[in-house]
């Protein structure tokens, strides 16, 4: 499938800035399921600074821009050839080994609650366990948007049992961790279809290492594995790990900053009707 | 009743490494001891030198005691021990690239990938990545321990940032100050090029992006560090900017730091914090030390970091055991210096082994320095022994255990006179496009009779250490 | 150099300066309470506190002023930046930091100091001020002269310097203005023996009592005087000489970075101003506006030099 992503973020601070570092994830990941048509990513009044692939394969793009400045533009604007490989991460090249994905974070830390949910799903084959794990996931959390924060936890979204695709990531990732699944957060854009729930096209979902198959991405907030309608951008041990965009602007005030966001995902020959 | 070995007497007759130091203690009576004591604490404290080991904590204003009785190696002991820590130093840092890279100790199954890929000084952010020479840890401090004529063994390896190098330079300087006559009698090697050999094997790292005369910073926590002198004696002696995280910034693909002449490109960072502080991009949002998307420069070759980031995994205590392995997986050699049998709480068998002969065993946490945290068996109650009983049982991967070491004595200035206390040894060898040592180190002393615990925060001096011309 | 140790080396010569300003109140106002007409002494001590730039903060902890209160105030206390403990804590904490750009001798002086006062402070209350104020001044000497004495004629030297002579100028100005309505011209016709003697207790604040006499001899005049503070050359803490003190180290950083700042220019138009100025001139504003005009300039001129040299953004 051809997807095609505009997507805007704008910064605006409230007192001119001293400068701002941004580091990028923000290029699809080199696999066999997706393949560039073209992808260009700018920001404005910035320059480039080093480029590298990391360990988990991710293509890293750092940014600065010189201050003084109020407000900063990033747009990603590309073309996508995707293809469904039922959610397995195939032909991907990564340097870190799966054991480096057991470390929990402080939003993917597991409590009683998380680790009785894993249990639940228990199964002897890890296949069927990693899916079911992903199925109790989504049972246990509703997909409510509003009910959580950038900074709610896994145990707090399965406490208040709603939430959003991040919260449904980081709830995966601790129970598949607790029960030996090597686990991560990965970022991307979803394209949402007609006739579907329209979830965010800025998306995350998580991707647990299965023995055999190596690793697997589930959604469960789609209650899916990723597929040609998903793109993925980066991962991390979690959704801070894995942000499409980390930033700091030199010399802002606390909460000065303030964030919009407007993505869109669609297919090229529909640009004009699924825009907006 | 153990016996432990005196560096400088054998039975009634004096070691020869020592043998003019005899007739030197005999000629100074009491009070110009007393005299030269009172000397040394006041240039020390004029100096301004404050003083805190790696890890050790404390107060920075703190003054840490010296003995002016020196600690003397022969040329042919400290041939041993260079060649044994030159082969440590390379081994560590193969293993480094190695475990950063496709990881080949682990999948021959020489090391298991658990205690690599999920140690919490495993860096994930530098996996892939090979740094400038293929050098992750530029300065490795090797904790050296003795317990007889020829037996020496390691008790830790610092790779991240060890400290304590200027006291070795400082305590120099003092004695050549008060005993210039020792100098003249007995043939030490000098160690007063070690900050040369510093910045010349800091400047030989400079990313392949720097197209001139390397650029060397040294970065600091600040001034309410403890080892803040240490930064700025150190930076000063090779004539280098000692930098906060604020005096730099990132620009494009560089990392510069501010001047009264505009912004001026750094090639090399010798960076005294720690890993999590780095960059508030990558590691610890929360940090106000570090430089906002240094790493990602890092990674792409705009900068050097010494030691690179991650570079602790291989001085873990849990690790430490598998470095005999390293150096015969990497380099093909036997290790000339021997590690000190350790036993791995989180193993079945060794645990049992710990649990039943406690009294004897020195127990340490994995994680653990500066003294704390640990069970000295012998010298411990009956109480304290069962209470450190069960947090080993709580937690007994968290641990390690070790035979209670007969640490060598040398002579020491007490307040009765002369008595022998219980020594360490501490070396810094430097790794960069050269392997080098400086001939000597830091000599810490227990200055407790009969202790066993050399850490300047638990009753620990220096003293200088001599090396001798052959 | 850094930016940094460029700001460290600044305001270790600033509070320096600084605690000898303090000092130098102290001892005015304690001359002050020993006149005869010691009716007036209450509010001369709030011009004391108003001089020193931080009289609410004092109001603040001890309420009306007292002698002792404002001993420890001006002296001892922590809460008061501007006292001479919290000057000398911060010069040599300032001094810590960049230790490795000072000369072993100008780091024992600061040192040294810092050491000293510690023990003055666990000794508190026995030392009479005179002594306080000697000592005081003894070490802002010894730091300032082993400053002169070792230090490389660098960037760094500059900075210490133009530190120096703009918080010299600042204190000169505002030590003048505590007691500028003595100096008002009428005044002179009074010839009151009070007038006479709260202007030689102007100079002595100034250590300038003695050098005043020689350089000009005869009555002690509001003209002499503030000929003296703001336009003799030749007079160590007058305006002009802090300024165009300035200004000479200004441009010897300019030249020895090749690069001219706004900082220079500033300093330039500053001494320029000076210059023009006559005695007749500055009554004609008025001695008070025209020292509030130059305490304002002063500081304008520090915020430029912070922008151009200090604050690494550039």
């Amino acid at each position: 499938m051809r997807l095609t992503v505009d997507h805007v973020t704008r910064y605006h601070y409230d007192a001119p800035v001293r400068g701002v570092v941004q580091s990028h994830r923000l290029t699809p990941s080199r696999f066999d399921g997706q393949k560039l048509i073209s992808w260009e990513v700018t920001v404005t009044g910035g320059e480039k600074g080093g480029a590298f692939r990391d360990g988990a394969g991710d293509w890293v793009q750092a940014w600065t821009v010189k201050g003084p400045v109020t407000e900063i533009e990033v747009r990603v604007k590309g073309e996508v050839e995707t293809a469904d490989l039922a959610g397995i991460l195939r032909g991907h090249r990564e340097t870190v080994p799966p054991e480096a994905w057991c470390r929990e974070t402080p939003a993917t830390e597991a409590d009683e609650a998380l680790r009785a949910l894993a249990e639940s799903a228990r199964h002897d084959e890890p296949l069927s366990f990693a899916h079911a794990l992903a199925f109790a996931v989504a049972g246990a959390i509703e997909y409510t948007p509003g009910a959580t924060h950038e900074h709610t936890t896994a145990a707090e979204a399965l406490a208040a049992g709603a939430g959003v695709c991040q919260d449904h990531a980081h709830a995966l990732i601790a129970c598949a961790r607790t029960v030996g699944f090597p686990a991560r957060y990965v970022s991307g854009y979803l394209f949402a279809g007609e006739g579907e729930t329209p979830h965010e096209a800025a998306h995350a979902w998580a991707e647990l290492w299965v023995p055999g198959f190596g690793w697997i991405g589930f959604d469960p907030a789609n209650r899916c594995c990723p597929d040609e309608r998903y793109i993925r951008l980066g991962a991390g041990l979690d959704a801070r790990e894995a942000a499409p965009i980390r930033g700091i602007a030199r010399g802002a005030a606390t909460d000065s900053e303030s964030l919009e966001v407007a993505v869109s995902v669609a297919q090229p020959v529909a640009v004009q009707s699924q825009a907006q | 009743m153990t016996t432990y070995f005196n560096e400088m007497y054998d039975g009634a007759s004096v070691r020869a490494p020592y043998a003019r130091l005899g007739d030197w203690t005999a000629a100074m009576p009491a009070d110009r001891r007393l005299e030269k004591q009172a000397e040394a604490e006041a240039l020390f404290r004029r100096i301004g030198i404050t003083f805190a080991v790696y890890g050790e904590g404390g107060d920075p204003d703190r003054l840490i005691p010296f003995d002016m009785f020196p600690r003397v190696f022969t040329n042919s002991e400290w041939g041993k021990l260079e060649r044994g820590i030159k082969q440590r130093a390379r081994a560590l840092n193969a293993f480094l690239v190695d475990v950063y890279g496709r990881a080949e100790i682990v999948r021959a199954g020489r090391i298991p990938a658990k205690l690599v890929f999920q140690n919490e000084a495993y860096e994930r952010a530098v996996a892939g990545f090979i740094p400038p020479k293929g050098v992750y840890s530029h300065i490795v401090g090797i904790d050296i321990v003795r317990t007889g004529p020829t037996d020496f063994f390691v008790l830790e390896d610092n790779c991240r940032t060890p400290s304590g190098v200027s006291y070795m330079l400082e305590s120099r300087e003092m004695m050549m100050r008060m005993f210039p006559e020792l100098f003249r009698e007995n043939r030490i090697e000098p160690v007063d090029r070690y900050p040369e050999v510093l910045r010349r094997t800091l400047a030989s790292v400079a990313p392949a992006k720097c197209d001139r005369e390397p650029t060397v910073v040294i970065l600091t926590p600040g001034h309410f560090n403890s080892a803040y002198y240490e930064h700025s004696f150190l930076a000063d002696l090779m004539g280098v900017e000692l930098v906060e995280g604020a005096d730099l910034f990132v620009d494009g693909g560089f990392v510069w730091m501010r001047t009264t002449e505009g912004p001026k490109r750094v090639d090399v960072i010798y960076r005294r914090i720690d890993d999590a502080f780095i960059d508030p991009l990558c590691f610890r949002p929360d940090s106000m030390l570090g430089v906002p998307g240094l790493m990602d420069v890092y990674r792409s070759g705009g900068v050097s970091i010494c030691s690179a980031p991650g570079a602790g995994v291989a001085d873990d205590k849990a690790i430490y055991t598998y470095v005999p392995e390293m150096v015969r997986f990497y380099l093909g050699e036997e290790p000339i210096l021997q590690n000190v049998p350790t036993w791995k709480c989180g193993a079945a068998d060794d645990l049992k082994h710990v649990l039943a002969n406690l009294g004897d065993l020195v127990v340490k946490e994995v994680h653990g320095s500066g003294g704390y945290g640990m069970l000295v068996g012998p010298k411990s109650t009956k109480a304290e022994i069962e209470e450190f009983r069960e947090r080993i049982k709580a937690d007994p991967e968290n641990y390690i255990a070790q035979p209670t070491l007969a640490l060598s004595t040398t002579p020491t200035f007490v307040e009765e006179g002369i008595a022998p206390r219980h020594v360490d040894l501490r070396p810094y060898c430097l790794v960069g496009e050269r392997i080098e040592l400086v001939p000597g180190g830091l000599t810490r002393v227990a200055l407790r009779e009969g202790s066993l615990v050399v850490n300047s925060s638990q009753g620990g001096g220096v003293k200088d250490t001599w090396v001798l011309a052959e | 150099m850094l930016s940094r140790t460029a700001d460290n080396l600044y305001w270790i010569a600033r509070y320096m300066e600084r605690a000898e300003t303090a000092a130098r109140l102290l001892e005015v106002g304690a001359r002050i309470s020993l006149l005869p007409s010691a009716s007036g002494y209450r509010s001369d001590w709030d011009s004391l506190l108003r001089a020193s730039g931080n009289g609410a903060g004092y109001t603040e902890k001890y309420g009306v002023p007292d002698q002792k209160n404002i001993e420890s105030w001006f002296f001892f206390d922590r809460d008061n930046p501007n006292s001479v403990a919290s000057c000398i804590t911060a010069a040599r904490e300032n001094g810590r930091i960049v230790r490795t750009a000072l000369t072993t001798q100008v780091w024992d002086a600061l040192n040294t100091a810092f050491q000293e006062l510690r023990q003055i402070e666990a000794r508190r209350g026995v030392q009479e001020l005179s002594r306080l104020t000697d000592w005081v001044m003894r070490h802002s000497a010894m730091v300032r002269g082993s400053i002169d004495a070792t230090l490389l004629r660098n960037d760094g030297y500059n900075f210490l310097n133009i530190g120096y002579y703009l918080e010299r100028g600042d204190s000169t100005a505002r030590l003048m203005d505590v007691k500028y309505y003595v100096l008002l011209p009428q005044v002179d016709f009074v010839g009151s023996g009070l007038d006479n003697d709260q202007w030689s207790m102007l100079l002595r604040a100034l250590g300038s009592h003695r050098a005043f006499h020689w350089a000009y001899g005869g009555e002690i005049t509001a003209a002499k005087i503030a000929h003296f503070l703001i336009l003799n050359p030749q007079s160590p803490r007058a305006l002009i000489t802090c300024v165009a003190g300035m200004a000479n180290h200004m441009g010897r950083l300019a030249k020895y970075y090749g690069r001219e700042t706004p900082a220079q220019a500033a300093a330039q138009a500053l001494l320029s101003e000076i210059e023009r100025q006559t005695v007749e001139t500055i009554f004609d504003e008025g001695l008070h506006e025209f020292l509030l005009r130059f305490v304002g300039i002063s500081a304008r001129l520090g915020a430029i030099i912070h922008d151009s040299y200090l604050s690494g953004d550039m």
